[in-house]
């Protein structure tokens, strides 16, 4: 059987909450009395759900579906290792959102903490405002970056996005910040707007594509040519002359770097070595 | 307080007890001959294993090195993780653990003694503190002293004498227990990034080679009485065909034996027993050490034993680490310590199918079933090296059960596989055997008198494991026996229950041993000694030395030495 749950905070929190539960595989086979006993970290003290969140549950057709209504930037983990099922949250969320997914869909009508999308290996998250540093990228020390999946970003993003990124797509159509594709392996990131500099440090293969203005490229960056289309996925095209640089050479990386040649009249000077 | 241990089989090997139905009693935290039942607490260990707490000749749990591997490995802490209780301390990690998680660790596995093998004398105020804060186990800590300039100066003088005085003063000074050397003569190079690549290869600018420094200090450990032989990290290690070093490093020191007592410890043999010319031609060296050490009593070995899993190599070796880094790619740290040493730290998994890594695993096994004599070689990850600590249990496992050697020799590399001399041994140590190479050989190395037995007199350190010999049939079931190991019934330290079925009962501080080692003529502190100082060390004489109160539980061991 599968069904809707509604989840309303309770009051404005001011301490972080840890709730890795609200996530459609914890819910499924539950019904709302257990919902709200399930236990969650406020600060230091353990919490029922119930306690923080007004749960309402409603009938649906094809998968579990999670809505939440209201601010919980304060609200970590959502939807951290589900696998299946639909999450939405109409407001602010906070740090860690879906870590390690592997399924389903997170939608986000608001902004998001930092590493958002961390660790996953599969699904997708689509942001509709603003998200902070580190979009999906991972734990602190660990080389094991996104396996796979998609972040969608309608808004800007902080600065290391897709770092140690192995497999999948991260899309920005806002303006991203320092160190974008930082050691990542493979995948792609297509940034549409600006990005700060330093871009695809350290990487060894992949490629990321810069639709807007791009200061200055590492020089550890070889240009290679001039392409006038990138696939950034299955039937989408980036569709105007872009640099190729290959890069990056510290590293003996194999890895791409896209910048658009019309919106970057400063790396002219670099055509001189085609 | 008085406790009981009645009916266990005891495992006893230095009073040669050998699964004997005895009663073990304690009183004051020593064992006695008896205690009075009706008012002594009583254990009922019938049907279960009564050892002397485990003793761990080699693991890195301690100092600057081990700070620095856990400030690296942030995601080494990620996940592992313990949460404090009513009579604990919390704590994190995995193959670094936390100082306190450290000491639960060991206490729930029925450890009671540990030994960290390398402190870099200058970082000894650093050792030490944390080794105060790593509850439930007695501890010492081996100062690394094969590079140190003094010692390189008087040996290539000649001065044996000289040099004894200097490290009886070192071993007193920095609160030591034993003399580690590593890679001789190769950390000195490295800090003018060259090695040395055979024993017999010279030291830069100080013109001796691994050979004098090896001869040397064995001749200063026998001429101050030290309890420990000196702990020696060969050359060459971790290379392929560096089994002929380690050979070499066994032979310089044949003469120098006395009443067939040990003169020298090869420490995580394993890494130094590779054959072949390059990583695509690597075989295990085991049996031709093992023949060496099977026919010399000069000599005891730890394994070193790998496990296959994600761990964290730490070692005073920086050339090696450096070379473990190209291997790897992975993040890393090295360091040249002033006039003393070098390390470095790798983080590193070991994986199954890697051929290197399966023939390593194999090496360790194999050192362990070839030597004959479970008194010459000890049960050792070399922590967190080639494995955490915490895998102990699957060794023991591996070691008494040739059904569990074969689960496991199944999944590795097929090509590691058919080198691997393994399927073609058929020893199964016994629970007697594994008593010896993991407490009472480890503690009769170490010259410790009241460590390691369950004779009269000796400290009330017990482990208890829930396992029956004369029922369980030990080389079949290997999964009851790393169950059994790996959360002991009991866990008696000093007299006191510490830990009952892996859950820690009492938080009890364990001793620091240390060496007062006193020479009739002991070095003096001159103005030559400090301008020494300023000008070798960064630290000025007065902050060097590690006074005894700095100790929480401080466990002076005197020794009288013959210079």
């Amino acid at each position: 059987m599968s069904k809707m749950i509604n989840l309303y905070p309770l009051k404005k929190f001011s301490f972080p909450i840890i709730a890795e539960c609200i996530s459609p595989d914890v819910f499924q086979s539950k019904n709302r009395e257990e919902i709200e006993t399930l236990k969650i970290w406020e600060g230091n003290k353990q919490k029922k759900l119930g306690e923080l969140f007004k749960v309402e549950e409603t009938k649906k057709e094809q998968e579990t579906t999670i809505i939440v209504y209201g601010d919980v930037s304060k609200v970590r983990k959502i939807g951290a290792y589900m696998t299946r099922g639909e999450l939405t949250i109409n407001g602010d969320v906070g740090m860690h959102l879906g870590e390690e997914m592997e399924g389903g869909k997170i939608t986000v009508h608001g902004n998001v903490g930092g590493w958002a999308g961390t660790m996953m290996k599969d699904g997708t998250i689509e942001i509709h405002g603003n998200a902070s540093h580190y979009l999906g990228a991972p734990y602190r020390g660990t080389g094991r970056g996104m396996r796979g999946g998609k972040i969608v970003v309608y808004g800007n993003v902080g600065n290391e996005a897709g770092a140690y990124m192995r497999k999948g797509l991260i899309k920005i159509y806002g303006s991203a910040g320092q160190f974008a594709g930082l050691r990542m392996h493979k995948g792609t990131i297509y940034v549409q707007k600006d990005c700060e500099e330093r871009v695809g440090a350290c990487m060894t293969g992949g490629k990321i594509i810069v639709g807007g203005f791009l200061e200055s490229v590492l020089p550890t960056f070889t240009i290679e040519s001039i392409k006038k289309k990138v696939k950034i996925e299955e039937n989408e095209v980036a569709e105007e002359p872009f640099y190729r640089f290959l890069g990056d050479l510290t590293e003996n990386g194999k890895g791409k770097l896209y910048v658009s040649k019309e919106k970057n009249p400063q790396l002219s000077s670099y055509e001189k070595f085609l | 307080m008085e406790l009981l241990v009645k009916n266990g089989f005891v495992y006893d090997p230095i009073n040669y007890v050998n699964g004997e139905r005895m009663d073990i009693a304690i009183r004051d935290g020593k064992i006695v001959e008896r205690v009075n039942e009706n008012s002594a607490r009583i254990i009922d260990a019938f049907g279960m294993v009564v050892m002397p707490g485990g003793v761990d000749i080699h693991c890195h749990i301690a100092g600057s090195e081990v700070n620095t591997g856990r400030l690296l490995r942030p995601e080494d802490h990620f996940r592992d993780f313990e949460r404090k209780t009513s009579r604990t301390r919390s704590g994190v990690g995995r193959s670094i653990p936390s100082t306190f998680t450290t000491g639960y660790r060991y206490a729930r596995m029925g450890y009671t003694t540990i030994m960290n093998p390398s402190m870099p004398p200058l970082e000894a105020k650093h050792t030490h503190e944390e080794l105060n804060d790593t509850p439930m186990v007695d501890k010492a800590t081996y100062p690394l002293l094969g590079d140190w300039w003094f010692v390189l100066e008087y040996l290539k003088d000649g001065k044996i004498e000289e040099c004894a005085r200097y490290v009886a003063w070192m071993m007193t000074t920095t609160k030591g227990y034993a003399i580690k050397v590593v890679n001789p003569g190769g950390l000195e190079a490295w800090g003018s990034g060259r090695n040395v690549s055979s024993i017999d290869d010279q030291v830069p600018y100080f013109g001796v080679t691994p050979r004098e420094i090896l001869r040397g200090l064995c001749k200063v450990n026998k001429l101050l009485n030290l309890p420990h032989t000196i702990h020696v990290h060969t050359n060459n290690l971790g290379k392929p065909g560096n089994y002929l070093t380690a050979l070499d490093t066994m032979k310089c020191v044949e003469d120098l034996a006395s009443e067939g007592r040990p003169a020298i410890h090869i420490t995580h043999c394993q890494f130094c027993a590779f054959k072949g010319s390059d990583w695509r031609s690597l075989r295990s060296g085991a049996e031709e050490i093992a023949k060496y050490v099977n026919n010399h009593s000069h000599v005891t070995l730890d394994m070193g034993q790998v496990i296959f899993t994600d761990t964290t190599t730490m070692t005073a070796d920086g050339p090696f680490q450096y070379t473990l880094y190209g291997l790897t790619g992975n993040k890393w740290v090295n360091h040249d310590v002033e006039t003393e040493t070098s390390s470095g730290i790798v983080p590193f998994r070991y994986r199954r199918k890697s051929y290197v890594h399966a023939i390593q695993w194999s090496i360790g096994l194999e050192l362990a079933l070839l030597v004959k004599d479970s008194w010459k070689i000890f049960m050792t990850t070399d922590h967190p090296n080639a494995g955490p600590f915490t895998f102990y249990p699957r060794i023991i496992a591996w070691l008494m059960s040739r059904k569990a050697r074969e689960a496991t020799l199944k999944k590795i590399n097929p090509r590691a596989r058919n080198r691997s001399l393994l399927s073609s041994i058929d020893r199964e140590l016994d629970p007697y055997e594994i008593a010896v190479v993991t407490r009472a050989g480890q503690a009769k190395a170490l010259g410790l008198r009241n460590k390691g037995h369950l004779g009269v007199g000796a400290d009330a350190d017990v482990a208890i494991y829930d396992i029956n010999p004369e029922t369980t049939d030990l080389s079949k079931k290997y999964k009851i026996l790393r169950r059994a190991f790996k959360s002991a019934a009991y866990t008696i330290k000093h007299g006191k229950i510490v830990a009952k079925n892996g859950e820690i009962l009492k938080h009890v501080e364990g001793a620091t041993m240390w060496l007062d080692v006193q020479v009739s003529d002991p070095v003096e502190i001159t103005e030559e000694m400090k301008r020494r100082f300023r000008e070798y060390w960064t630290v000025e004489y007065e902050n060097y030395p590690v006074t005894e109160n700095y100790l929480e539980v401080s466990h002076p061991i005197t020794v009288k030495a013959d210079v």
